[in-house]
């Protein structure tokens, strides 16, 4: 009948010490993917649609397609 | 239980609970049929609860002379006591065992076949509403007004970096 003591103390402290460099590097990698996933792609797809953007041409056929009301399609 | 003359009467009402009141009028329309037995609450209570395993008294507190005489051989070594000796000092102390407290119910059958049995029943709810509640249909759902709304939005280069219009091909109409 001579069992062994139970661990009373430093419970949360084991606990944080297995679990917080968990939870920080997963943290970490998770904003480093989301960075390299979303964000730059995101970037670079507004980069190379700027690059060659005509915005009058743009507006033009905005136009012929008949979706303003301020300018009406242009008589030809 | 016998029933007494005005409790015949009363009989037919549901649990209704005694009012202790000056006015035997009332206590003719408000006795119940059944006399329960009254728990003192301000005394230690038994009960069988997983999260309590010693409960505050035992469960059988007026014993008989046999067990009694028991109670008193429990006092004394504990090998001399028989198997189902210890087994009746236990049902003494305790009513269910854990096994017993633990036992599935099978519960979750009734939980689950109620479930379906309330969705199957919204289902019907919501078929009648269907024909009988629910106004003509938007002509917006119709699929010519559903073209003409996408050709709109390709029209008015809906997100064209990364969204709608990204994914169609000006020059050549047609999706990429």
């Amino acid at each position: 009948m001579s069992l062994p003591k139970p661990v009373m103390r430093g419970l949360l402290a084991k606990r944080l010490r297995f679990h917080l460099p968990i939870a920080f590097s997963l943290a970490i990698v998770a904003a480093v993917a989301f960075k390299f996933g979303v964000t730059e792609p995101r970037k670079k797809a507004y980069a190379d649609f700027y690059k060659n953007y005509d915005s009058v041409k743009e507006f033009n056929a905005m136009r012929e397609a008949g979706i303003f009301e301020s300018v009406r399609p242009s008589v030809k | 239980m016998l029933l007494k003359g005005k409790n015949r009467r009363s009989s037919l009402l549901a649990n209704t609970t005694r009012i202790k009141c000056a006015s035997s009028y009332w206590l003719l329309l408000f006795v119940r049929a059944e006399v329960s037995d009254t728990v003192d609450m301000s005394r230690p209570m038994y009960c069988d609860r997983l999260d309590i395993p010693l409960p505050d008294k035992p469960y059988r507190d007026v014993l008989t002379d046999a067990e009694e005489s028991l109670k008193q051989k429990e006092k004394g070594p504990w090998s001399q006591l028989s198997r189902e000796e210890k087994i009746a000092l236990y049902r003494l102390s305790f009513c269910q065992t854990y096994a017993e407290m633990k036992k599935p119910t099978g519960e979750w059958k009734t939980v689950i076949g109620g479930i379906f049995f309330f969705v199957g029943f919204t289902g019907l709810v919501v078929w009648w509403q269907r024909i009988y509640v629910y106004p003509p249909r938007p002509r917006t759902f119709d699929p010519e007004w559903q073209a003409m709304q996408l050709q709109r939005m390709l029209d008015m280069r809906v997100n064209p970096i990364q969204g709608f219009s990204a994914k169609w091909d000006y020059e050549k109409g047609q999706w990429k």
